[in-house]
């Protein structure tokens, strides 16, 4: 663990030349996945090209920022699928009146979505609670909600689809905002508010001591059980988040699917984007460079012919060789 | 230590408390609850469970994790179902034998990359799903009926169905092992404290490398008669395999951080799980309530959330005292 600790002390000094190499290396295999695919790929410069790739990361990037927030800390959220699917059945029980009417669409939208968000969010808070009130470890106490949540979410729209078109509600997913998709809009956003939070603010300070050595940022005065309880629940308002615009993508809301494996897609893209998975440690951006790497990767298989069977066997490959190869850099 | 096995103890107990409890309300409340046909298709079923949660037992013991138990299930019963028309021993050793490879890369991912078994086992995981697929076209593989090879899953020997019986053995064998061998002994010795075992000598790397061979090769295991039960090579069967078995692991009193657990209660962990959808489908059957299938999961959260508060409830207890 003591390494661990070194890096945060390190970073507290804000610069340092391994952590720049790891940070460097990610951007550059960025880099070097734009050129092959600028060499190669037919009417890879276009648009098109970019809205379909930051379309299809948005979701798993602002779950993402949840989990490298979570990670950091030194946990781990399984349960981020199951509160996406949640806020996914909760939002369309009001928005269509199956719940609750509200006749003014547009406050009914509003409060779908902020119901939604919430409710993941209290789920969120909850699974904090189970970590630092019973000290049970993250792993376990985010698997209850895993396996639950998704119960949660079928009973409570009876395993039923739930299709809507309605715009008011539907522009998350399918809107534009200066030409940019609103999701995409959205995760910029989270992404820019979570590494100015990691970086600059207390809170962020808080969630690194803690990753790094818990025990001594207990020591120093940090409220540990506090901090980690928010990082949770952040983690699952981001899930909300998340959810709203699949199922605003999709036009419709399957508790069966929403979110399913989202967990993996996210910590993947957190282990690729550098944060440290022990904690103490983490990057956000690095977190959307890492979506972005795994994405542009599967997109440059598939659009060169590659069956997605063996584009899921070269993502594997991908994350074993940037866990590895951090795991060099740091040696 | 002796505190742990304490609450290992008390918690193993419980399960079996659970167990008792849950089964004599099923017995009492409904008719052939405890009928031949009910027994052998519950064991029937959960046998394949079971089995992964065996393998996850041992490498939680050591304070790892493997989530590619389900996709190498997955693996398991594409690669068998593509050899069933050679028989049983070829099918069941093929099927075994994808699990091991699995088994292997883990290890060896884990001891020599040094990379941590939580992110080396989702890269494995990724990799069986994705073989499966390749190896069965993104379809299911029909298994051959003509010769022994569905005999594995669907058949008896003296009315107890052969994959309950396999099951059974290996938690026998594992059994022993865990208890009665050096091997075991350090199982539980390096997820107790890891540099403590290498500096008392004992062979961490080589033990950690076989409790995710074992994981694997019992996972390939539970896909052969995933594949011989069903009739079908399913590759994209054994999703959330992995958080059921580490959830009957858990339920057993087997503890996450490694160092105590019990292979007996374990396999008490995996009847509970399984019973409780078992009793959900006979209240159902009396027809005064309507839970959809849906509540299962419910019910199981509910459940695993129960058991580890009262676990961390204990331990907090006893580091008080």
């Amino acid at each position: 663990m003591s390494d661990v600790a070194t890096d945060t002390h390190k970073l507290a000094k804000s610069f340092d030349a391994t952590q720049f190499l790891t940070k460097y290396s990610t951007v550059l295999a960025l880099l070097a996945l734009v050129i092959f695919n600028l060499i190669f790929t037919k009417h890879f410069i276009s648009v098109q090209t970019l809205n379909v790739n930051l379309t299809q990361v948005a979701t798993i990037v602002i779950v993402g920022v949840g989990m490298t927030l979570v990670i950091a800390t030194g946990g781990i959220d399984l349960s981020v699928g199951s509160m996406m699917a949640i806020s996914g059945a909760i939002a369309p029980l009001i928005f269509l009146g199956t719940a609750v009417h509200i006749s003014e669409i547009h406050l009914s939208v509003a409060v779908a979505m902020i119901v939604a968000v919430t409710t993941a969010g209290a789920f969120g808070w909850f699974n904090g609670w189970l970590i630092t009130h019973f000290r049970i470890q993250p792993i376990i106490a985010t698997l209850v909600l895993f396996i639950a949540g998704r119960g949660i979410a079928q009973v409570s729209t009876n395993g039923n689809l739930q299709p809507f078109k309605l715009g008011e509600f539907q522009w998350i997913g399918l809107g534009r905002w200066l030409g940019v998709p609103v999701q995409v809009v959205i995760m910029i956003a989270l992404v820019a508010i979570a590494a100015w939070v990691l970086r600059r603010s207390l809170f962020g300070r808080q969630i690194l001591a803690i990753g790094g050595n818990e025990q001594a940022a207990r020591l120093s005065g940090i409220p540990v059980a506090r901090v980690k309880r928010w990082v949770y629940c952040i983690s699952g308002l981001c899930s909300g988040i998340a959810g709203l615009v699949v199922i605003a993508i999709n036009s419709s809301s399957d508790a069966n699917l929403v979110g399913l494996g989202m967990e993996l897609d996210a910590i993947a893209a957190v282990a690729v984007g550098g944060t440290l998975l022990s904690g103490g440690r983490a990057t956000v951006t690095g977190t959307l460079v890492g979506a972005l790497i795994i994405q542009l990767v599967r997109y440059t298989l598939l659009s060169n012919g590659v069956p997605d069977d063996v584009a899921k066997l070269v993502k594997a490959a991908l994350i074993v060789l940037a866990v590895w190869l951090q795991r060099q850099s740091r040696a | 230590m002796k505190k742990n096995s304490i609450i290992a103890a008390l918690s193993s107990q419980g399960v079996l408390l659970a167990l008792a409890l849950l089964i004599l309300f099923g017995w009492l409340r409904y008719d052939n609850f405890l009928g031949l046909f009910n027994i052998s298709t519950v064991l029937r079923y959960n046998s394949m469970f079971a089995l992964v949660a065996l393998g996850m037992c041992f490498v939680i013991m050591t304070g790892g994790i493997d989530l590619s138990v389900g996709s190498t299930a997955a693996l398991g019963s594409v690669v068998s179902a593509l050899f069933s028309t050679q028989g049983m021993v070829v099918g069941t050793l093929v099927g075994v034998g994808a699990g091991l490879i699995v088994g292997i890369l883990n290890g060896f991912l884990i001891v020599r990359l040094k990379i941590l078994p939580f992110i080396a086992t989702l890269a494995t995981m990724l990799a069986a799903n994705g073989t499966a697929l390749l190896l069965a076209h993104d379809e299911t593989v029909s298994v051959s009926y003509d010769g022994t090879f569905v005999n594995l899953g669907q058949g008896d020997f003296y009315n107890i169905p052969i994959p309950a019986l396999i099951a059974v053995l290996a938690y026998a064998i594992g059994s022993v092992v865990l208890n009665f061998t050096s091997t075991g002994r350090s199982v539980l010795a390096i997820g107790g404290n890891e540099d403590a075992s290498r500096m008392m000598g004992l062979p961490v790397n080589r033990v950690k490398f076989m409790v995710y061979v074992l994981s694997g090769g019992l996972s390939g295991l539970a896909g052969v008669i995933l594949a011989s039960q069903f009739g079908a090579g399913q590759p994209i069967e054994g999703v959330g395999w992995e958080l059921f078995a580490i959830a009957s692991v858990v339920v057993g009193g087997t503890l996450l951080t490694g160092g105590v657990g019990s292979v007996g209660a374990t396999l008490a962990g995996v009847l509970l799980l399984g019973l409780i959808f078992n009793v959900l489908n006979f209240e159902n059957g009396l027809g005064w309530i309507s839970l959809s299938a849906y509540w299962q999961s419910v019910i199981r959260g509910l459940f695993l959330l129960f058991v580890v508060i009262l676990q961390s409830r204990l331990t907090l207890r006893q580091k008080q005292a």
